[in-house]
């Protein structure tokens, strides 16, 4: 259990042009488990995302951990949703946030090592990252999102556009993590990912959270009329 | 005709001879235009790198500046050099005009904006790609700098060789400046120039033979490096 956590959201609000795309938000995180966010299409999840990993300008409001700005910053990563590849090697994509930090090399070769296996990629570690395929990149993100054992993973749709195979592969990985104690916050689409997952659920609409709570009651017994017409697929106004 | 045949004839001969006076004139073009590559490089990449990564308050006046920069006719580059570097100039005691190194210093004020310009492009698109990611993971502004200057590397070679093909074939600057003395300032453009007024085909056409062969070589190496970076290998 981390000591990062609870992460708090108090009124924060993102604007741009104009145009509201998330807020109010007042929301605080547990220290523990896989929060699971839904929602239809621009409904605000990645914003949110981003908001709490500290790279979208909050137009009001704040977000706060339990530490130092500073150390929060340290102990967190971040999948995108289109992974990105940097132009080097996928050996070099997994050292490099090791080397940023300057870990000793000998730790960083074991590392790598471990994950290249993890990731079934080891027999391409030459390879340019970039030549890999869609689900080989997202699992080489994941792999070195999680390469510095970071406390917090956020993930924005890591299983958009896999196959069932890739989708299998990376949910293990999550998996693993949460049992390291890892916590996690992720979105997605895939409504039966959701139940596989979440420990915990929120509902994303118009920018707000519209519904929020344990797994449990989230997906058996939605309270709120949206919630409900999103999980039988309807299109919500 | 006759003239042209006979002096294709003789210039071949001139090169693969290693004709001394061709050797020397051809020696100093790479001197002088490798050195202002050198110097105008260790302006402009860092400088392209800059404006592509940090928002300042002036960043879009440097950049309309550079670009007018780089649509500056070398003449005109040529004249103000001669004017700055000549006796009665600001920098006149220096005694740097009709010097190789007065040669270099007007093909740095030429190639550097160019070489600036591509290099601020290229590096543009990198930072796009990579934004989010080098945010995410904490990275100090010297390390996103050096992560982008290593995988740039090859557009940033590729600034580098434009700039080079540009100072090499220039005439009009280099010719003002160095005066194109013979043992001296005189340099492959100048001297084809001088070899054609005179009606010597011979060596001007060996020397022009050269020209062409280095700017063939460094259009192929650009044209491969850009290859390599479309295919993501190096
Ligand atoms: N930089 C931006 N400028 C303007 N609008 C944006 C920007 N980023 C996202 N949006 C808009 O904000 C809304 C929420 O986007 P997003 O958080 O990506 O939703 P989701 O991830 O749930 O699909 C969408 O309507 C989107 O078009
Ligand atoms: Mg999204």
């Amino acid at each position: 259990m981390s000591r990062m956590l609870p992460l708090t959201l108090k009124d924060v609000a993102v604007r741009r042009r104009g145009k509201r795309l998330l807020g109010p938000v007042n929301l605080t995180l547990h220290p523990e488990g896989l929060t699971m966010i839904v929602g239809p299409n621009g409904s605000g999840k990645t914003t949110l995302l981003r908001v709490m990993h500290g790279v979208e300008r909050l137009s009001d409001g704040s977000a706060t951990w339990a530490v130092a700005e500073e150390e929060a910053r340290h102990r967190q990563a971040y999948v995108f949703q289109t992974p990105i590849m940097l132009r080097r090697t996928v050996a070099d994509n997994l050292r490099y946030p090791l080397q940023l930090i300057a870990t000793p090399r000998a730790e960083i070769e074991t590392r790598v090592n471990h994950w290249a296996r993890r990731i079934g990629l080891e027999a391409r570690m030459g390879l340019q990252a970039t030549r890999l395929s869609g689900g080989e990149k997202q699992k080489l993100a994941l792999a070195r999102a999680l390469i510095r054992k970071p406390d917090v993973l956020f993930l924005d749709e890591p299983c958009a556009n896999l196959d069932g195979a890739s989708t299998r592969d990376i949910e293990s990985i999550l998996q693993t993590a949460l049992a390291e104690k890892t916590r996690i916050i992720m979105t997605t689409h895939d409504l039966g990912q959701a139940r596989r997952l979440a420990g915990d659920a929120l509902f994303m609409l118009h920018g707000v959270v519209h519904e929020r709570g344990p797994a449990s009651d989230f997906f058996s017994a939605p309270q709120t009329a949206e919630l409900q017409a999103f999980f039988r697929g309807d299109i919500i106004a | 005709m006759n003239d042209i045949l006979e002096g294709l004839v003789s210039a071949f001969w001139l090169v693969v001879t290693f004709d001394p006076d061709l050797m020397q004139i051809s020696l100093r073009s790479l001197q002088v235009s490798l050195s202002a590559l050198v110097i105008a490089s260790a302006i402009a990449l860092p400088l392209g790198t800059f404006l592509a990564i940090r928002r300042f308050r002036y960043r879009r006046l440097t950049i309309s500046l550079l670009n007018a920069l780089m649509g500056l006719p070398p003449v005109v580059v040529g004249l103000i050099v001669y004017i700055l570097l000549s006796r009665s100039g600001p920098f006149g005691v220096l005694g740097l005009l009709f010097t190789p190194t007065a040669m270099i210093i007007a093909q740095v004020i030429i190639i550097t904006p160019l070489i600036a310009s591509i290099t601020h492009q290229a590096m543009r698109e990198l930072w796009a790609e990579y934004h989010d990611l080098l945010i995410s993971l904490n990275t100090s502004g010297w390390q996103r700098i050096k992560t982008l200057i290593w995988d740039g590397r090859r557009n940033l070679l590729t600034a580098s060789l434009a700039g080079f093909g540009r100072a090499i074939g220039e005439v009009g600057a280099i010719m003002i400046v160095g005066g194109n003395i013979d043992n001296a300032t005189r340099v492959l453009t100048t001297a084809i120039a001088l070899e054609t007024g005179k009606g010597d085909f011979a060596l001007a056409l060996a020397l022009g033979f050269v020209l062409i062969a280095l700017a063939i070589g460094i259009n192929v190496s650009i044209h491969w490096l850009s290859r390599t970076e479309r295919e993501g290998r190096w």
